[in-house]
C-alpha cells in the first residue's frame, strides 16, 4: 500500500537534493509509521472514544453515551484503587531488586577472567523462557508441600503459605519475578561496564585507589546513565505487570494481588463491559504516561550535565 | 494484508463465479486464482480459499466450535471422527478454543460480525446472557423432533435449563455435578462403607464431621480435602452445594436483585471453616496440585471435585470411587452442577438445509456421547444414560441422581462459568475457609461486590 502512495507523487525537476532525502526518510520509516498508526495510534483513539460510551462486546455499535460516567465510576471504585495499588505495590517489590541486584551481578560477572560466557548465560536464560512456564514451575515450588516450604521445614522455620496467604503472595510474586526477567539488566549493564574505559581503573590503581573506592567513584557513577534507563524500564515493565499474577494466583488470594491490568480484563472482557474498561485503561494510561514524561526529563538533564 | 496484494497483483478483482470452462476465464484471473489457491494451501484454510476467489464454501461443510482441551479434548475428537464416518457428506471443520472468557469473547464478537460458527459448544450456566444478546437462534420442537431431540429423551434438569423464557435454545450434552470422591481402601479401614463396597449414606453436618475424623484416624493427617488456594470456582461450587441444601439462593430477576440469605450463608461458612481451621479435617492452605497430591496418594479419606477430575485419578493406581456430596444440612437434595450444551450461535445467513445438517452434528454428537461419559460427565441423552453400557460404568452410573439434583449459577449477565459472579462468592469462601476473614465478613463482603454489579444496568441486550 505504502510503495504505491509514494510512486504515485509527482516528481519534478527542481526539487532539491535535500527534498529528495527528505522523503526518502518518510519512505523508510512509512512501513513502520503506517503500522504504528493502524495497530497502536488508531486503537488507542478507538479506545478513547469507546471510554465516553456504556459500549459492550456482546452487542453491536459503541452502545448510549455516558460522558464521563465510565471516568467516575472508575475513580469511584474501591475495587480500581484497591487494584492500582497492587500495581504499584508490585512495582515497588520488583524495582529495586531488579535494578540493584543486576548491577551486583553483571559486576560480578564481569570481572570473571574464564567462563564469562556461562555466567551471561546463566543469568540470561531465566528471561527467555515463557511466563506461563515459569508461573507452572514456581506453582508447584510454592506449593504448600513444595520445595521451599519443605526447605523452611527442615531448618526448624515455619514456611508461610506462600500464595495464598495475602501478606505474602504479592512477595512470592515480586520473587519469582525478580529471578525470571533479572537478565535483561544484567545485560543493560554488562554492556554498560564494557563503555567503561580501563584507562580511569589502571590510572585510579596508579594513584593508589583501592577496589572499593574505584568502584564508588569510577564504575557507579560511570554506569549512570545505563542505571536511568535500567530503572524506568523496569518501572514501566513492573506497572505492565498481568501475566505471571493472574497464572499463580488469579489475582487472590481474595483479590489481595490483582493488578489493574487484570481489573480491566475483568470488567473489559468478562463482565462484556468494553466501555468502562476502556476508560480503567485511560486512567492507567495517564499513570505510565507521567512516569514516562519523569524519564524523559531526568535523561534530558543528565544529558545536558554530561 | 493478503487483499491489496492480489489487486495489486492481477489488476483484475477474482470476483469469478465458479469456473464454468476454460473459455470464460482470461490469463491474468487465471494467475490470480493460482496465487489465491496457493495462499490457500499455503494457509492451510480452505475457508480462506473460498472466501477470496468467492466460490463459496461446499454445500455441506459445517464449522463447530468448541472449548475442550486435555481428557474431554480428545474424548471430543473422537467424537467428532465418529460423526465425520456417519456423515462422509459432511465436511466439519472443529475448533478448539481455550476456556472461559476468551472463549466467550471470541464468541460472542464472532456472532456480532456475522461468522459464526454453525454449531458451538457453552456452558449452560451462560446461557442466559448468551439469549439476553440476542446471540443464538431459538430451536424449534419440530425441526428438534426431526433428529429425534424432544425433552423426554433428556435429563429433566438439564433439558429445562436449556430453555430461556419459554424457547429451547440449547441441546444438553452432559451434567458435571460436583460430588464426592472417596478412597475405598481408607473409607473401608474407617469403617465407612457398606455391604456392597460402596460408602455409607453420611447424613447432617454430624455425620460428615464424623466420617472425616474417621478417615483421619486412618491417615493421620487430613480426613478429606477440597481445593481453597487461586480456585475460586471450586470454592464457590463447593459453597453452593452446602448453601442449596438450606434452600438458599444468591440472586434473583436476572441478577438485578440479591437475595443472600445473610443467616444461611454465614451458617454454610462457619461450618467450612470449622472443617478447616477450626477442626483441621481439611487442610486450610492447599492448591490445585496439592489437592491432586493428597487424593492420588492415598493421604485422605475424601475428595470434593467436579466430577471431570475423574481421568485424573484414573490415570493412577488408586483405588476410588464417587458419590453425590452427603446432604449436610437436611433440605430438599441439592448440589451445584453445570452441563455442556450445543447452541447454533444466530446468523441471519442459515437456511433449512443447513440448520438440518447442524443440527445432524448436534444428534450426532449425542449419540456419541458414551465416548463423553468416559471424562467424568453425566450424559445428558438418555439413549445414553439408560443404555447397559452405561450403567454398567463405573464410578459414572453411582452419581446420575446428582445430575438430577442439579442447580445451575443464577441467571445475571456476570454469572455463569469463569464469570465474575463466581470469583466473588468463590474468593470471599477461600478467604473464610483459610481463616482469614470471618464467616459474616466473608458475607458483608460479597454483598459489597454483588451490589456493585446488581445495581448496575445489563451490558448485554438492548440495541443488538
Amino acid at each position: 500500500m505504502t510503495t504505491t502512495t509514494l510512486a504515485a507523487l509527482p516528481r519534478t525537476e527542481e526539487q532539491t537534493a535535500r527534498g529528495d532525502e527528505a522523503r526518502a526518510g518518510w519512505g523508510l520509516l512509512a512501513p513502520f509509521a503506517v503500522l504504528y498508526l493502524l495497530f497502536l495510534i488508531g486503537p488507542a483513539l478507538y479506545g478513547l472514544v469507546l471510554s465516553f460510551f456504556d459500549a459492550s462486546s456482546v452487542r453491536t455499535g459503541l452502545g448510549s453515551f455516558a460522558g464521563f460516567g465510565n471516568y467516575a465510576e472508575a475513580l469511584g471504585s474501591s475495587d480500581f484503587w484497591s487494584s492500582m495499588w497492587h500495581t504499584v505495590l508490585f512495582t515497588l517489590l520488583t524495582t529495586p531488586p531488579l535494578v540493584i541486584v543486576a548491577m551486583g551481578l553483571a559486576m560480578l560477572a564481569d570481572r570473571l577472567k574464564h567462563g564469562r560466557w556461562f555466567f551471561r548465560l546463566a543469568f540470561f536464560a531465566p528471561y527467555v523462557v515463557p511466563a506461563t512456564c515459569v508461573a507452572l514451575v514456581f506453582t508447584w515450588m510454592y506449593t504448600p508441600t513444595g520445595l521451599y516450604s519443605s526447605w523452611l521445614t527442615s531448618v526448624g522455620l515455619t514456611a508461610p503459605a506462600w500464595l495464598a496467604d495475602p501478606n505474602w503472595a504479592m512477595i512470592s510474586v515480586a520473587l519469582m519475578t525478580v529471578w525470571w526477567t533479572i537478565g535483561f539488566n544484567f545485560v543493560l549493564y554488562l554492556a554498560g561496564l564494557q563503555e567503561i574505559p580501563q584507562e580511569l581503573y589502571e590510572a585510579s590503581a596508579v594513584d593508589g585507589a583501592s577496589p572499593l573506592a574505584q568502584l564508588r567513584r569510577i564504575t557507579v557513577p560511570l554506569l549512570g546513565r545505563t542505571t536511568l534507563l535500567v530503572t524506568m524500564l523496569q518501572i514501566l515493565a513492573s506497572l505492565k505487570v498481568f501475566d505471571q499474577i493472574y497464572l499463580l494466583t488469579s489475582g487472590g488470594p481474595n483479590y489481595a494481588t490483582r493488578p489493574v491490568i487484570e481489573y480491566i480484563y475483568d470488567v473489559g472482557f468478562t463482565d462484556f463491559r468494553t466501555g468502562y474498561g476502556a476508560a480503567a485503561s485511560m486512567l492507567y494510561f495517564v499513570v505510565i504516561l507521567a512516569v514516562s514524561v519523569v524519564w524523559f526529563v531526568a535523561n534530558r538533564r543528565l544529558g545536558r550535565r554530561s | 494484508m493478503t487483499v491489496p496484494r492480489t489487486s495489486d497483483a492481477g489488476g483484475e478483482p477474482s470476483r469469478r463465479r465458479s469456473p464454468t470452462g476454460p473459455s470464460g476465464i482470461s490469463r491474468r484471473a487465471a494467475l490470480a486464482a493460482l496465487g489465491v489457491a496457493g495462499l490457500g494451501a499455503s494457509t492451510g484454510c480452505g475457508s480462506v480459499l473460498a472466501g477470496v476467489a468467492g466460490t463459496g464454501p461446499p454445500a455441506d461443510a459445517l464449522t463447530y466450535w468448541n472449548l475442550f482441551t486435555g481428557g474431554d479434548g480428545s474424548h471430543m475428537v473422537e467424537m467428532e471422527d465418529r460423526y465425520r464416518k456417519q456423515h462422509p457428506d459432511v465436511h466439519l471443520n472443529a475448533v478448539t478454543l481455550s476456556w472461559g472468557t476468551p472463549y466467550y469473547t471470541k464468541l460472542a464478537l464472532a456472532i456480532l460480525g456475522n461468522r459464526p460458527p454453525d454449531v458451538a459448544v457453552t456452558h449452560l450456566s451462560r446461557l442466559p446472557t448468551l439469549a439476553a444478546g440476542n446471540l443464538l437462534e431459538p430451536l424449534r420442537g419440530d425441526d428438534l423432533a426431526r433428529h429425534g431431540m424432544t425433552a423426554d429423551r433428556f435429563t429433566p434438569a438439564a433439558w429445562r435449563k436449556g430453555q430461556v423464557d419459554g424457547k429451547q435454545y440449547a441441546v444438553p450434552l452432559d451434567t458435571h455435578p460436583f460430588v464426592m470422591f472417596y478412597n475405598v481402601d481408607i473409607c473401608r479401614k474407617a469403617g465407612l462403607l457398606d455391604a456392597d463396597g460402596r460408602i455409607a449414606p453420611i447424613t447432617g453436618t454430624d455425620g460428615l464431621v464424623a466420617a472425616l475424623a474417621a478417615c483421619r484416624k486412618v491417615t493421620g493427617a487430613y480426613g478429606g480435602v477440597v481445593n481453597v488456594n487461586a480456585d475460586p470456582s471450586t470454592c464457590w461450587r463447593w459453597f453452593d452445594t452446602l448453601y442449596g441444601q438450606l434452600g438458599g439462593e444468591v440472586l434473583a430477576d436476572d441478577g438485578t436483585r440479591i437475595v443472600l440469605d445473610d443467616a444461611k450463608a454465614a451458617q454454610v461458612l462457619a461450618f467450612q471453616r470449622e472443617l478447616t481451621v477450626g477442626r483441621k479435617l481439611m487442610p486450610s492452605n492447599i492448591d490445585g496440585n496439592g489437592v491432586n497430591q493428597l487424593f492420588a496418594n492415598g493421604k485422605v479419606g475424601l475428595l470434593f471435585d467436579g466430577v471431570w477430575q475423574l481421568p485424573t485419578y484414573q490415570a493412577t493406581k488408586l483405588k476410588f470411587s464417587m458419590a453425590p456430596v452427603p446432604n449436610v444440612f437436611g433440605g430438599a437434595y441439592h448440589c451445584f452442577a453445570d452441563s455442556h450444551a450445543l447452541i447454533l450461535p444466530r446468523n441471519a445467513g442459515r437456511d433449512a438445509h443447513r440448520r438440518d445438517t447442524s443440527l445432524g452434528l448436534v444428534r450426532g454428537l449425542l449419540d456419541a456421547s458414551m465416548v463423553w461419559a468416559e471424562g467424568g460427565h453425566v450424559p445428558a441423552w438418555k439413549n445414553v444414560q439408560d443404555s447397559a453400557a452405561f450403567r454398567k460404568l463405573r464410578p459414572q452410573s453411582e452419581y446420575v441422581p446428582a445430575a438430577e439434583a442439579a442447580v445451575y449459577d443464577p441467571a445475571g449477565w456476570y454469572s455463569g462459568a469463569g464469570s465474575d459472579f463466581e470469583n466473588i462468592m468463590g474468593f470471599a469462601v477461600a478467604a473464610a475457609e483459610a481463616g482469614q476473614i470471618s464467616p459474616d465478613a466473608a458475607v458483608r463482603q460479597i454483598r459489597t461486590k454483588l451490589n456493585g454489579y446488581a445495581s448496575r444496568p445489563a451490558p448485554v441486550g438492548g440495541t443488538a
